[in-house]
């Protein structure tokens, strides 16, 4: 394999494994904040422990997060150098914001929240809890910002002096910011984090159900931590179908791939599986019109006609384009200081071809089709287990109410088992999102293969086996430490059950 | 704001970035005492207690540090980390090995045993000093590459920035300017641990202990400091012109320290608290020296990079290829990405107002004995 594909693995690698953490430190953070909410509003000692407990959780996961987190940022630099330097000024603005907004948020509430509890205040306690949280969201808000530019890179204009995207007025950064596919993406991924934390606090505390231990604690934590859940679902559908119109008109192609559509056309249908289709069904999710057109691999590859007449070129005429774009931008820098006026030319050639530039480095059309399969599949388990999963926390809600939990250890059963469930599903969704968009790590504008580092193939590799073997044991160690911590339980007096 | 302001603006702010992160590296300067034998396993656990409480602070502001230089000077982040490729894995993985051995070491089920986890932070302890000093002393010395911004439009070899050798980055440890500094930065950061743990931990024996060691390691650091400084300013240095044309100029970096003052006053005012810090650590009762070395040091490692990246000065020069040098000018975001960035960082005086008071309202009493053996919540 070649060193592109090495660092995709490398960096696919790096941020699956470091989606393990985050959803759970989005969820988990949410529940322990309302179950302290709840201690200090009611000032009952039970709250407080068992707040406590899954902090003592939260605090496992959230090391290993942090530290995939930074591996991410290095990432970029070390194995995507010429990604770095291409969006490194629209990177700018958010990521100095994350920082400093949201990373030493994080960084130093958290300590409070999990030293503080003799050192300060009840309040100033509560505090720090929910602004560990919040930290944690604003850092997803700007990333998810960055990362719904890299889908549908809007309000920055090529510059050829610099060769890279930039921003250029405050109109701009606007546009960049409510990017509608960033802010879909947001929604979509904290609240699948609250479906996480929800999924993992109602699978715990099913087991110790199942255990006939810690019945109030367990009970009482399924409620808190099945409502966060519940409404995550609820959101998580809603940001799904933002998400769903938003592939259709920026990423049609991975909309096709997902659906393993070929060919297109109005009044399109859904399939289910292979073999069961729903009529419609994908013009109504994909344009919200029962008749809407939806493009297929086909029509993409040979251009067609979108929803609002538009002509779409086809693949071939694309790259035609994207090379014109490419030679043109080499005679403008070649000329821009002893030739203005053929470089002025140039730069006109440049500015009608440049939305196409990523096309000209692709060698043949079919390049711009990502794994149909992987993408088909990763589409329906994520679906799917999410409908499993809303089910599941509506029931463990309702009977946790009615206190009936007991008599149905079918559904405990299942509960415990949604624990990875949850995990899969979150996983399958960012496989869609970024297997999906393949080959581009800026959608039309830059492939994955001129997005790379000058490394060979075997530097990557070996890093790609340290860091592998690191994750496995950090795996491996979190999940003992984890399990451990669960059998020891809530440090709850049985008698104050 | 001119665009010149902006990067100048932006070089300041990078470079109080880099004097915070060498100070928060008390953190990994006090874990190196892990391996004291001198001291019981009750008072190693003190000691981890204490930097178990800031280490997300170092680390923040290590990402922050990366992420500032990523924003505004996005040439540096795509030539030195995809070119000092090893330079930078090395220091991830020493510092994720860290991020997870506070919360694993002492919890059941770790597999690694407390004593794997202690190694990796001792080698955290002594690499990650060492790297960010090798790295930065490579802005004195140049580094192996060259920068062609055209490379993109050539689909056979499209990367802009690229490494000129197999060692990616490795090779700096063969330019003794460079490991000088980051020697320098060991036994500094190694002193400054020790300082805090004066300062924050309650106890006889880490007392005596830190106060010998602050006396160990202040001669070596003194040498390796003084002759990094002595070599840096009768050696060679990387001039830009108004052109941006690079050349060398003899005793560049000298004449940058004396055609800017205020610069020189702000290094020997650091150099002199730094030593008021190590004085009162080592030679008297106080607890309070890392209040004047860890100040002191910012002051030190901010006048290090004025002098890397101002008065026509490129801050991360290349041997192979002068004109590929990197400059504030050539390297930098656009003027509004950076203007935007400006307006932000007026909030940075609120984080770290947040910071102080959490800071002060955590360490209000210090760790002793009793809270480590009697807390349910402790590293």
């Amino acid at each position: 394999m070649d060193v592109v594909t090495w660092s995709r693995i490398q960096f696919a690698m790096t941020a699956a494994y470091h989606w393990l953490f985050v959803p759970l430190t989005l969820g988990l953070a949410l529940v322990m904040a309302v179950m302290e909410t709840l201690y200090v509003v009611k000032k009952d000692e039970f709250w407080k422990k068992t707040a406590q407990f899954w902090m003592k959780l939260f605090a496992i996961n959230f090391a290993v997060g942090i530290a995939t987190g930074i591996i991410l940022e290095f990432e970029f630099g070390t194995n995507w150098s010429n990604y770095s330097w291409f969006v490194g000024d629209m990177f700018g603005a958010p990521l100095a914001i994350e920082g400093i907004l949201a990373f030493f948020l994080e960084a130093t509430f958290f300590a409070v929240m999990f030293f503080g509890w003799n050192k300060v205040s009840k309040r100033f306690h509560l505090a720090s809890t929910w602004l560990t949280g919040i930290g944690a969201t604003i850092s997803a808000f700007w990333i998810l910002v960055a990362n719904g530019w890299m889908q549908n890179p809007v309000g920055t204009t090529f510059n050829p002096d610099t060769v890279r995207s930039e921003m250029a007025s405050a109109a701009a950064f606007w546009e960049v910011v409510s990017n509608p596919v960033a802010v879909s993406k947001f929604f979509h991924s904290v609240t699948s984090g609250w479906v996480t934390g929800g999924v993992f606090v109602v699978g715990v505390s099913a087991w110790y159900l199942l255990k006939g231990r810690e019945k109030k604690f367990a009970t009482k934590s399924m409620l808190i931590g099945g409502l966060v859940g519940l409404v995550g679902s609820a959101a998580v559908m809603l940001s799904g179908d933002a998400s769903g119109i938003h592939a259709a008109e920026f990423q049609p192609m991975k909309l096709a791939a997902a659906e393993g559509l070929e060919d297109g056309g109005k009044g399109a249908a859904f399939t289910i599986v292979p073999g069961i289709k729903v009529p419609h069904m994908l013009s109504l999710l994909a344009t919200h019109d029962w008749n809407g057109y939806v493009p297929g691999i086909n029509d993409i590859l040979n251009g067609y006609t979108d929803n609002e007449g538009n002509v779409i070129p086809s693949v071939a005429d694309k790259m035609a384009m994207g090379r014109t774009a490419l030679d043109a931008l080499a005679t403008y820098r070649a000329n821009k200081d002893t030739n203005p006026e053929l470089a002025a030319q140039a730069r006109e050639v440049l500015d009608a071809n440049v939305q196409y530039m990523g096309y000209g480095h692709l060698e043949k059309p079919e390049d711009v089709i990502p794994p149909v399969g992987v993408v088909f599949w990763a589409f329906r388990f994520m679906v799917g287990l999410g409908m499993l999963l809303a089910l599941v926390l509506l029931l463990s809600v309702w009977f946790a109410w009615k206190g009936k939990l007991e008599n149905y250890r079918w559904l405990l059963w299942t509960a415990l088992w949604c624990i990875p469930l949850v995990y899969i599903c979150g996983q399958s969704g960012w496989i869609v999102a970024e297997v999906g968009r393949q080959p581009w790590t800026i959608q039309g504008l830059l492939p994955v293969n001129v997005a790379i580092s000058s490394l060979s193939a075997g530097t990557v590799k070996t890093t790609f086996f340290v860091f592998l073997a690191v994750f496995a044991l950090f795996l491996v160690i979190e999940i003992r430490i984890m399990l451990r911590a669960i059998r020891k339980g809530p440090e709850v007096e049985p008698e104050k059950l | 704001m001119t665009y010149a302001f902006l990067q100048q603006y932006w070089w300041c702010l990078v470079a109080l970035l880099a004097g915070l992160l060498v100070f928060l590296m008390f953190v990994q300067g006090a874990n190196l005492h892990l391996g004291n034998r001198a001291l019981d396993e009750t008072r190693k656990r003190m000691i981890l207690n204490s930097t178990g409480r800031k280490w997300e602070l170092t680390f923040t502001t290590l990402v922050t540090f990366g992420g500032a230089f990523f924003a505004s000077f996005p040439l540096f982040y795509s030539t030195s980390f995809g070119g000092a490729y090893w330079v930078w894995v090395l220091l991830l993985v020493t510092f994720v090995f860290q991020a997870v051995a506070y919360e694993f070491q002492n919890k059941k089920g770790n597999i690694l045993g407390v004593k794997g986890f202690r190694i990796a932070l001792m080698c955290n302890g002594v690499l990650a000093p060492f790297l960010v000093g090798t790295a930065v002393g490579t802005f004195f010395t140049g580094s192996d590459f060259t920068v062609n911004k055209l490379a993109i439009a050539n689909p056979s070899a499209p990367v802009i920035s690229v490494w000129g050798n197999n060692w990616h980055g490795l090779e700096a440890l063969a330019q003794p300017h460079a490991v000088l500094l980051g020697f320098t930065l060991v036994f500094l950061t190694s002193i400054l641990g020790a300082l805090y743990v004066l300062n924050n931990v309650s106890d006889k024996e880490v007392e005596t202990q830190m106060r010998r060691s602050i006396k160990t390691a202040a001669v070596p650091f003194l040498i390796c400091f003084l002759l990094w400084a002595a070599m840096l300013l009768i050696g060679k240095g990387f001039a830009v012109n108004e052109a941006g044309v690079v050349s060398m100029e003899p005793h560049k970096y000298l004449h940058n320290l004396l055609a800017m003052p205020g610069v020189l006053v702000m290094l020997l005012a650091g150099v002199v608290l730094v030593l008021a810090g190590i004085w009162t650590g080592g030679f008297t009762k106080s607890g309070k020296g890392i209040w004047t070395a860890g100040p002191g040091t910012v002051l030190v490692v901010m006048s290090v990079f004025f002098l890397a990246g101002f008065h026509g000065t490129a801050y991360y020069p290349s041997c192979t290829d002068l004109q590929s040098s990197l400059t504030l000018q050539n390297s930098c975001s656009s003027q509004f990405t950076l203007t935007v960035m400006f307006w932000v960082s007026l909030l940075i005086p609120f984080v770290l107002a947040y910071i102080i008071y959490a800071w002060r309202a955590m360490d209000r009493k210090s760790i002793t004995r009793e809270e480590i053996e009697t807390t349910e919540h402790k590293y």
